[in-house]
């Protein structure tokens, strides 16, 4: 079985593939060296792939040819073919694919080894749980992906007596893994496939929408776990490091993204975050009158400001205004205006939503900050746009200690000379908390469609 | 050395960890969806564990003479079950590495700088 490709070479071939899944992942510290960093990824991939088809015990190379020419001919369609918009869902949807195929793999395993009787208690121990984390992964998955798209409410699931639920099913899955490993049979086997796929359910229901940029980071994380179990599994170094790597930035994903919110990745999971904020509609905005504006004094006082900042949030993906405010964005820059936008990190529905969508509408990223950067440039703002977002330029966040959001890094948009937010209602927002920047004497409501609203000002900067 | 494999696995584990947690803190928040849009598509790495379930040959039960089989008539029919679900999950894991990589750089192509065609 040696010549030329030994299990060494291909080990040591393995070792470059992870090198360059290193460096594509480094790639990404910048844009400008992003898409070479994409590259390398994929070189990494088609490196790591060729070595495995030319392992000595592969046969059936026409099933595996078969197999990846079914993934290529729905894969390229849907990354081609997904508008933007549908990202997130498309994201969610890939992390369960992941998760289904570890746990099919540790189904696959447990049939070969099983039939040829070389299963063995470790060999079980690993099984399982890449089984378990694949089935959670797979459902949680599913489910993240059916709220983003609305298939299913993106209300949370607020029965109390989820978590007791819940910790009963941990201990029946363990109960069931111990089985497993101790008799190694498929009652048992089976039995932990189930119970992790409903637990992947009853994880992720829980989490309401706006909490979603936590789930998508935090089922991508789940997805490197289970890539890393499955090369536990077949003692394929190449896939625990892959999974390591995957498993480690979906953690810290979803440790940036909590930060953002000033909330522990605890009370996340624990869910039920934002369930009552449909109950409170018509409360009052607070002690203040709430100012409204009209499309053409906010095109007016856009069109003679000298700097102008723009703060996108989920609104402006759901009106799927981008490309209106691109023109916005032009025709400002045209009058010389200096326009800047503003990005809160969970601003939109997965971590660096908003970059992306504004990307799309050909915005070049230079103008487009974060939010440390771009808070000590508020109180320079002549007008500040806010479309569609609400909890990340709450000032309550950091005057009022009583507050749920009380402590959350928010964007001081209420620093600016005016601030114009446009909103479909009077609403306050995810966190259901009322929003003090709207009674500010230097704020105003336009109400209304974020896209047409944003078309407005447009259609008023061409005549004013 | 007189190392078990499971030893070596857990301390690559530990250690592509790490290299992951510096690596991932270096991204700029700009490229987090494009990051997890590769990071889907490398977990397509499992690939490699699928075509390892789906490939190798199917053995008759006549190989159960020489070792103990536990299913001695089940055998053919488990192994091609093996081979049936491995190829499944080599389609699944396909579909992330092409969409993923694709994505990522249909994504990737619209970060411009100003001024930049």
């Amino acid at each position: 079985m040696d010549g030329i490709f030994s299990s060494d070479v291909m080990a040591l071939l393995g070792l470059l593939a992870a090198v360059l899944f290193v460096l594509g992942l480094k790639g990404l510290s910048h844009p400008s060296t992003a898409r070479r960093g994409n590259v390398f990824a994929m070189v990494g991939m088609a490196v790591a792939v060729g070595v495995v088809l030319l392992h000595p015990e592969m046969v059936a190379y026409g099933w595996v040819v078969a197999g990846l020419a079914i993934g290529a001919a729905v894969g390229i369609p849907l990354a081609l073919r997904t508008p933007l918009t549908m990202l997130p869902q498309l994201v969610a949807g890939f992390h369960s694919f992941i998760g289904l195929a570890a746990a099919l793999v540790a189904g696959g395993m447990f049939l070969r080894e099983d039939a040829l009787g070389s299963l063995d208690g470790r060999a079980a121990v690993e099984m399982v749980v890449g089984a378990a984390i694949g089935m959670v992964t797979f459902t949680g998955s599913v489910l993240a992906a059916g709220k983003l798209q609305g298939i299913v409410s993106g209300r949370p699931w607020a029965w109390k007596g989820r978590h007791v639920l819940n910790a009963c099913l941990v201990g029946a899955l363990v109960a069931c893994a111990v089985w497993f490993v101790l008799t190694l049979g498929w009652v048992p086997f089976v039995l932990v496939v189930l119970l992790a796929g409903v637990m992947g359910y009853t994880l992720v229901a829980p989490i309401g929408g706006a909490d979603m940029p936590v789930v998508v980071s935090m089922l991508n994380s789940y997805s490197g776990w289970a890539a890393a179990a499955t090369g536990f599994m077949l003692e394929q170094p190449l896939l625990v490091i892959v999974g390591a790597l995957v498993g480690a930035s979906g953690a810290i994903l979803s440790y940036i993204m909590c930060r953002a919110m000033h909330r522990s990745f605890i009370s996340v999971i624990l869910g039920g975050f934002g369930a009552e904020a449909g109950t409170q509609e018509h409360r009052d905005t607070g002690a203040g009158e709430v100012r409204q504006a009209g499309v053409e004094d906010a095109a007016f006082m856009m069109g003679e400001a000298e700097r102008v900042i723009i703060v996108p949030g989920y609104g402006m993906a759901v009106a799927q205004a981008q490309h209106a405010v691109k023109e916005l964005f032009n025709l400002l820059s045209g009058r010389g205006v200096e326009v800047v936008f503003a990005i809160h990190p969970v601003a939109g529905r997965m971590p660096g939503h908003m970059n992306v969508l504004l990307a799309e509408a050909d915005i070049p990223y230079d103008v487009v900050q974060e939010l440390e950067e771009v808070n000590p440039r508020f109180k320079e703002a002549d007008v500040v746009l806010v479309i569609g977002a609400n909890d990340v330029v709450n000032p309550a966040a950091q005057t009022a200690p009583g507050s749920p959001i009380y402590g959350m890094p928010v964007l001081e948009a209420w620093k600016a000379r005016q601030v114009y937010v446009v909103k479909r209602s009077h609403r306050p927002g995810y966190a259901g908390v009322d929003n003090p920047l709207f009674s500010m004497e230097n704020c105003a409501l336009v109400l209304g469609d974020a896209k047409a609203v944003v078309e407005g000002l447009v259609g008023g900067l061409k005549h004013g | 050395m007189d190392v078990g494999v499971l030893t070596v696995l857990l301390m690559i584990f530990v250690l592509a960890g790490l290299v992951g947690y510096f690596v991932v803190w270096g991204v700029t928040p700009a490229l987090h969806t494009p990051l997890m849009a590769v990071t889907n598509a490398i977990s397509g790495i499992v690939v490699v564990a699928a075509i390892l379930v789906a490939g190798p040959d199917i053995v008759g039960p006549g190989i159960c003479y020489l070792m103990p089989c536990p299913h001695p008539d089940g055998m053919v029919a488990m192994q091609w079950g093996a081979r049936i679900v491995g190829t499944l999950a080599v389609a699944l894991c396909a579909i992330n590495i092409f969409g993923g990589f694709l994505i990522t750089r249909r994504m990737l192509s619209m970060f411009k700088r100003k001024g930049e065609k």
